[in-house]
């Protein structure tokens, strides 16, 4: 579905069904980088199992238009702008790594608008380490290799896909050379710069996991602890990309927590 | 935190696509002989059906071992994927009939297997695609886009000239023009070049030749760069517009990087069915696993009879672009500095009798039409491969009565020597 926020054109996945107002609303939000493919399987079920789907593509990425959004708070309210542009008055919103900051965000503050939140690969803080930060300031490809080695389980290269004949590596690589140039540094920038001072009432689902050397589940541990509302869903042999690592785990965690 | 490794080429080429079998620890790959995959329930059942969750339903769609020839071969290429057909000219066609139907245009290499040529020249051809076919240098290339011209083909080594095709080059033009680089990679494989890496879009090989390397099993390899941007080159419907016969599925949309291999998988292995036999993707697999040591050798044996037939005075002319006279002797060195692969061909001198003579006088190459096997081979591609070629594109292509093709192997060089050697001072009698 192409639409405008603030003047600039944007772009949400809708499973190719029309929104309906009867139905309940979930909005899938990306990671550092990426695009609202990262959720293919798991938008697309949402969309055929009675859910108004928007995956979206956050300002810069995708096909939405540039430039990326600074910080973790506007990104949150752009998805609200986005929701009231639509006219959905609530939705529950599902994350992604630097997606998980900007659901946790969006419910601290706009939490009238947010029905419950799924955190998958969530940390916080979000560090980026340096090397990687600057490499991507530099928008030097080793960048991109980090992006892709950190963000899969060091078995991922070593094993085989869950999605049959796909390469992850190969397809995260892929998905990272369309971005403009900038557009990583920005994503990194924000999620690492990212203070949540804030509560959240809302129910919170974070899906981590065991195999992540990005944002490993200890990572996790002090946002859990201070979202009294919230359950956990470990991956056993998902690294950050759960997605595509683990579909059916991450589908099923998201399939119970969503209900209906 | 260590800074990101990739594994290797050798790892990839044993380990990559497969995990040891959860259901039995097999560390071999598993031949999954099964046509179909039991559902957990019906509505496992449907969410397979409806690409809302990964997994195998039929075996012509995907299959468990088939998927770890895929996943190994992306790996290798540098891909996001691909599909595994059966036989490598069923991976040329699932790459044309996705992009592209009646009213389009492809501009060919004319220096193409006789069976590619084929394809293009005449059977697509019946079904309203029409080729245009360019002698592999770039601007020949450019010349020949029109406004319907979907696609820019080539084989990275030409055959059987062995033109090296100039991938950066030809890919600039294609994306100027906002059209893909679909490149045939079956003589070099990924140990010796990578084309993606030099600019091309798409790839696929014959995986019956070096991939496979014993002469085993008939089956090609369709690769997916995913670097080529459909949604912005505005050319391919295929994979921009709903498709109705897939629940309107606008391919590019569902899943950007993986758009064309969603298709290509979705309709033409549903629809035209041109699958890999799980057997047959077993024995590919066991090449692929020697692919890092096999190809030095053939290299090191082709270096010995390049050299060999080279000073030897029944030759006429040996084509090998490793050779200072061939005209793409620069551009080799450039694009295939671990060698220009075991697949050559010379002239020898007397012509089509000699020829005869000399195919009929080998005692270890053997007389067949193929390639890329552990043996060597040999054959006179005027009156097989490249029969049905008319003189003019024989020329073209290269190609004389004399030309004899060798696919060089990995027996002891000196044998190789010895067996034409001795043919040879036969063909002049």
């Amino acid at each position: 579905m192409n639409f405008a926020v603030g003047g600039r054109a944007a772009f949400a996945y809708t499973a190719a069904h029309e929104l309906e107002a009867a139905k309940p609303s979930v909005v899938f939000i990306h990671g550092a980088g990426l695009d609202h493919s990262s959720f293919a399987l798991q938008s697309r079920y949402f969309g055929y199992h009675g859910w108004n789907v928007l995956a979206l593509d956050l300002p810069g990425h995708g096909r939405s238009e540039g430039p990326p959004l600074p910080t973790v708070s506007a990104m949150a309210d752009w998805v609200i702008a986005v929701l009231d542009h639509l006219k959905i008055e609530k939705a529950v919103l599902v994350g992604h790594s630097m997606g998980s900051l900007i659901a946790l965000d969006a419910a601290a503050r706009h939490p009238r608008r947010v029905e419950k939140i799924a955190l998958i690969a969530v940390a916080y803080p979000m560090k980026v380490t340096a090397p990687f930060l600057e490499a991507a300031q530099r928008n030097d490809f080793s960048a991109f290799d980090m992006h892709t080695v950190w963000g899969h389980a060091a078995q991922v290269p070593l094993g085989s896909n869950p999605n049959p004949g796909m390469w992850m590596h190969g397809d995260n690589l892929a998905r990272l050379r369309r971005l403009a140039p900038g557009v990583l540094h920005s994503d990194l920038k924000a999620s690492n710069d990212f203070v949540f001072s804030g509560t959240v009432q809302c129910p919170v689902l974070f899906v981590l996991g065991k195999r992540d050397v990005m944002t490993p589940p200890r990572a996790a541990q002090a946002l859990l602890e201070k979202l009294s509302n919230s359950k956990v869903e470990i991956a056993e042999l998902s690294g950050h990309g759960l997605m595509s690592e683990a579909p059916d785990a991450t589908l099923d965690a998201l399939a119970a927590f969503l209900g209906r | 935190m260590a800074g990101p490794k990739y594994p290797g080429f050798d790892t990839l080429a044993l380990h990559a696509g497969q995990s040891p079998d959860p259901a039995t620890g097999s560390r071999a790959v598993p031949i999954y002989q099964t046509t179909s995959y039991v559902f957990r329930d019906t509505e496992h059942a449907a969410s397979l059906f409806n690409m809302e969750r990964a997994g195998h339903v039929y075996s012509r769609i995907s299959n468990p071992t088939v998927a770890v020839l895929e996943e190994r071969v992306a790996a290798l290429e540098g891909g996001v994927g691909a599909i595994a057909t059966a036989s490598g000219q069923a991976a040329l066609h699932l790459a044309v009939a996705t992009l592209m139907g009646a009213g389009s245009h492809i501009v060919a290499s004319g220096s193409l297997y006789g069976g590619s040529h084929n394809l293009l020249a005449y059977t697509l051809k019946r079904f309203g695609i029409d080729t245009t076919f360019v002698v592999p240098k770039p601007e020949n290339f450019r010349k020949a886009i029109r406004d319907n011209t979907r696609l820019l083909f080539g084989e990275t080594l030409g055959n059987p000239g062995l033109d090296v095709l100039d991938i950066p080059a030809v890919s600039a033009i294609a994306h100027e023009a906002k059209l893909p680089l679909l490149v045939d990679a079956t003589f070099t494989t990924p140990y010796l070049m990578k084309p993606f890496d030099l600019g091309a879009d798409l790839l696929y090989h014959s995986a019956t030749k070096f991939l496979g390397g014993h002469g085993t099993a008939i089956g090609g390899v369709l690769v997916d760069s995913g670097r080529f941007d459909w949604e912005a080159s505005g050319k391919f419907e295929t994979l921009t517009a709903p498709y109705s016969g897939f629940h309107n599925m606008d391919f590019e949309e569902e899943s950007g990087t993986r758009a064309f291999l969603l298709r290509a998988r979705r309709e033409g292995l549903r629809d035209f069915g041109a699958c890999m036999a799980p057997m047959t993707a077993f024995q590919i697999l066991q090449g692929i696993e020697t692919l890092h040591l096999r190809m030095p050798r053939h290299v090191e044996n082709t270096r010995k009879v390049v050299a060999f037939l080279s000073s030897n005075p029944h030759v006429e002319k040996v084509i090998y672009p490793e050779l200072p006279g061939h005209p793409d002797h620069a551009l080799a060195k450039k694009l295939l500095p671990l060698g220009c692969g075991a697949v050559f061909s010379f002239e020898i001198k007397g012509g089509r009798a000699a020829g005869k003579r000399f195919i009929e006088s080998l005692r270890v190459f053997s007389h067949l039409a193929n390639v890329g096997d552990a043996k060597s081979l040999v054959i006179h591609p005027a009156t097989t491969t490249h029969y049905r070629m008319s003189d003019e594109d024989l020329k073209k292509a290269g190609i004389t009565a004399g030309t004899v093709r060798l696919s060089v192997g990995l027996e002891d060089a000196q044998d190789l020597v010895d067996d034409l050697d001795r043919s040879l001072k036969v063909s002049q009698k």
